[in-house]
């Protein structure tokens, strides 16, 4: 138990806006992911290696002089033709199968890009550096670093234009078709197989804008993908699936959370705290489902 | 189906029967060559200090095969080594130890990468009585478990920023200092921390943030936000590559001052490369470096060394390529002075080793763990854009003066 961040309430300005900051890149990866459990039934195990693979098209980037930061208008241009082809490869296989054999073949799909990545960039750590400095607030006591507003600043205007497009658009109205009921819509005329391909590629392709903002904000390495696989999980179960809204709320909220729990429980908690946090939302939402079941009867 | 029972047992004892002649014309010394086994991380999350030990290994097997291999009992033989690639997988490792020696028949052991797998082979190489000089395991648990047969050229992971808690002291003008420090949760780092613990205790210094950071953590901001709150004299960071490149990162975008900042990993990291000048002023833990002034007849010193790797591999060599080179120098020695390739006068001879390498003096503690070597401390210096590792401590190999306090951001350019 600490309790520095109650004898100077500024670190709580710190903590609240780290938290929400990284809380809305992580909202990102999970929006993808409900999109892709949501349309298809998939839980992508291979979610945080994209990512990764994201962050790669950046860093190669940053290597050959271009600034990191228009990766996150390459990397998912690049990303969203990897998610089409995988789906075309490995996905289309298993896309009506159960959610056991999804889960394996996409736990297959991460095991192969960690390896190429690996094979590929090394087993170095990395970073792309964007020199975008520091935003200093409350007479230096708050520092925000410019990469990190930068992060969450494209992450929002990713996330407005995809609920645009998914209101405005053919495809996206395809989409939300296939989502409410896929049998039906194939009835209708949508061609399901399309929609998958392109569902999966676009999840693919914020992956990608996740990615190269990760390249400039943290750090990179082709074994890293789980822990983004696993919160981006944990966001999704919090707010149920395609409910973006409540993506973005339970995204910034376990970013507070954690920032909060490390600073009051200590570091070594941390991530400890979030799976508690999960397993107490779990047990609530069985408890409340139970409910309903009794009412059914 | 009797007959097809029959037909499967005799199958599977010829198979049986082949394997077994196989493994026994693998044998310890084959002809004029005296194989060694290893299991080495050549993929997986290790790989890259995985190549950079097996380079090490093989220069100095050439090295010293062509300068007249080994001299047992008036005859000369030549090293080779068998290797595996565990995969950076401690399990595979532990499975390839196994193989090594029973189907390879192999008799002496070279150790893997990194603390965990040499956990993982140790209790293997144990069981089998097979001496294994290792150069890549500096976790203080490896010395403690009263292991006979291991033997490690480097020193011991709480022996890493030890120096460097001494150091702040001696700014501080003898009087105790204050410590923020955190670790990643894995065995080498928390051995880092131990002894970072018993300097402190030793010199009356208080520890006032004492973070433990999980593995899959790669943001450190709310570490470093108390730390700017505390204002400590020293922050202490230990997390492996990942570990050093995040707090560089975030210390220079949160404009963390501190008078002093020692790390581990500068060098696996490229720090002074990626983070160019914002890692200016770190000080960093190192087993070796090129211009400390031991000398050995085979590799000379350690320029020497750095220029003919160099001109071998095309890279200069990590401090895990120099130890690495440094066990093969002490398994010869060991063979000479033994004379013999019976395993346990060949221990013996390990344990009595006490000798000079262009990698720093090696003598073994009754742990295994060389006693004879300190570390060094470099800090990364900068001259324009480009910087560099300056060895600053101990003061007889220092090249420069250590730099104290680091700068305020604010007067940084």
């Amino acid at each position: 138990m600490d309790l520095l961040i109650f004898q100077a309430p500024i670190l709580m300005v710190q903590a609240s806006l780290d938290g929400i900051l990284l809380g809305i890149l992580f909202a990102l990866i999970a929006y993808g992911m409900a999109l892709q459990w949501g349309v298809m039934n998939i839980i992508n195990i291979a979610q945080g290696d994209l990512v990764i693979l994201g962050g790669y098209i950046a860093y190669t980037m940053y290597l050959v002089g271009i600034h990191p930061a228009w990766g996150v208008i390459v990397s998912p241009i690049i990303m969203y033709f990897v998610g089409w082809g995988l789906y075309k490869l490995v996905i289309n296989k298993v896309v009506d199968r159960d959610l056991f054999i999804s889960i394996l073949a996409t736990f297959g799909i991460a095991i192969v890009f960690q390896q190429l990545m690996n094979f590929i960039f090394g087993a170095d750590v990395v970073v792309a550096q964007s020199e975008y400095g520091t935003t200093m607030l409350f007479d230096n006591s708050v520092t925000l670093p410019n990469s990190k507003i930068f992060a969450a600043f494209i992450s929002v205007i990713y996330a407005i234009g995809l609920v645009i497009y998914m209101r405005r658009s053919k495809l996206g109205r395809a989409i939300r078709a296939t989502a409410q009921n896929a049998r039906a819509a194939k009835i209708l005329g949508v061609d399901t197989e399309k929609v998958y391909a392109a569902t999966f590629g676009i999840n693919a392709a914020l992956c990608g804008v996740a990615g190269a903002l990760i390249s400039i904000t943290l750090t990179l390495h082709p074994y890293v993908g789980l822990p983004y696989t696993v919160r981006s999980f944990m966001i999704v179960i919090v707010a149920g699936l395609g409910n973006l809204p409540a993506v973005a709320l339970s995204g910034m909220g376990l970013g507070l959370f954690e920032e909060f729990a490390d600073y009051i429980l200590g570091t070594e908690f941390r991530i400890g705290a979030v799976f508690m946090l999960l397993v107490f939302i779990l047990v609530y939402r069985r408890f409340k489902l139970s409910k309903k079941r009794e009412y059914l009867k | 189906m009797n007959k097809l029972v029959k037909l499967f047992t005799i199958f599977i004892s010829a198979i049986t029967l082949t394997l077994a002649s196989i493994s026994s014309s693998f044998a310890k010394v084959e002809g004029e060559y005296i194989v060694l086994g290893s299991a080495i991380s050549l993929t997986g999350k290790y790989s890259s200090n995985g190549v950079h030990t097996q380079n090490g290994y093989n220069m100095a097997v050439e090295r010293i095969n062509k300068m007249g291999g080994v001299n047992v009992g008036g005859k000369s033989y030549k090293f080779e080594i068998i290797y595996y690639d565990d995969e950076s997988n401690p399990k595979r490792a532990a499975q390839l130890a196994e193989r090594l020696i029973k189907q390879d028949g192999v008799h002496y052991m070279l150790g893997p990468y990194s603390s965990g797998l040499t956990k993982a082979i140790a209790p293997v190489t144990e069981k089998y009585k097979i001496p294994m000089v290792e150069a890549n395991g500096a976790s203080r648990s490896l010395f403690t478990k009263g292991y006979k047969y291991l033997f490690a050229v480097l020193s011991p992971a709480n022996q890493y920023l030890e120096v460097a808690i001494d150091l702040a002291v001696e700014k501080n003008g003898g009087k105790p200092v204050r410590i923020a420090q955190a670790f990643e949760q894995d065995a080498f780092s928390q051995d880092v921390r131990l002894g970072i613990l018993d300097a402190a205790k030793r010199t009356g210094s208080k520890i006032i943030i004492d973070d433990k950071l999980p593995k899959e953590l790669n943001d450190m901001a709310a570490t470093l936000a108390k730390v700017k709150a505390t204002k400590p004299d020293v922050l202490v960071v230990s997390g492996h590559t990942k570990g050093a490149l995040t707090a560089i990162r975030q210390i220079s975008e949160m404009k963390v001052d501190v008078p002093m900042l020692a790390m581990t990993h500068c060098d696996a990291a490229k720090l002074s490369k990626q983070h160019g000048k914002n890692s200016e002023y770190a000080l960093c833990a190192s087993q070796w470096h090129k211009n400390l002034s031991y000398k050995d007849k085979f590799f000379g010193g350690g320029k020497k060394y750095d220029k003919d790797f160099k001109k071998e591999f095309g890279y200069a060599p990590p401090y895990q390529s120099a130890e690495s080179s440094a066990a093969l120098l002490v398994f010869k020695d060991a063979f000479e002075r033994a004379n013999s390739f019976d395993r346990d006068k060949v221990r013996d001879a390990l344990k009595a080793t006490d000798m000079q390498t262009f990698y720093g003096n090696i003598k073994f503690g009754p742990g295994g763990q060389n006693v004879a070597k300190p570390m060094i401390l470099f800090q990364v210096r900068c001259k324009g854009d480009t910087c560099e590792n300056k060895v600053v401590a101990p003061t007889k190999w220092a090249s420069d003066k250590f730099y104290h306090p680091i700068p305020k951001w604010s007067e940084r350019s």
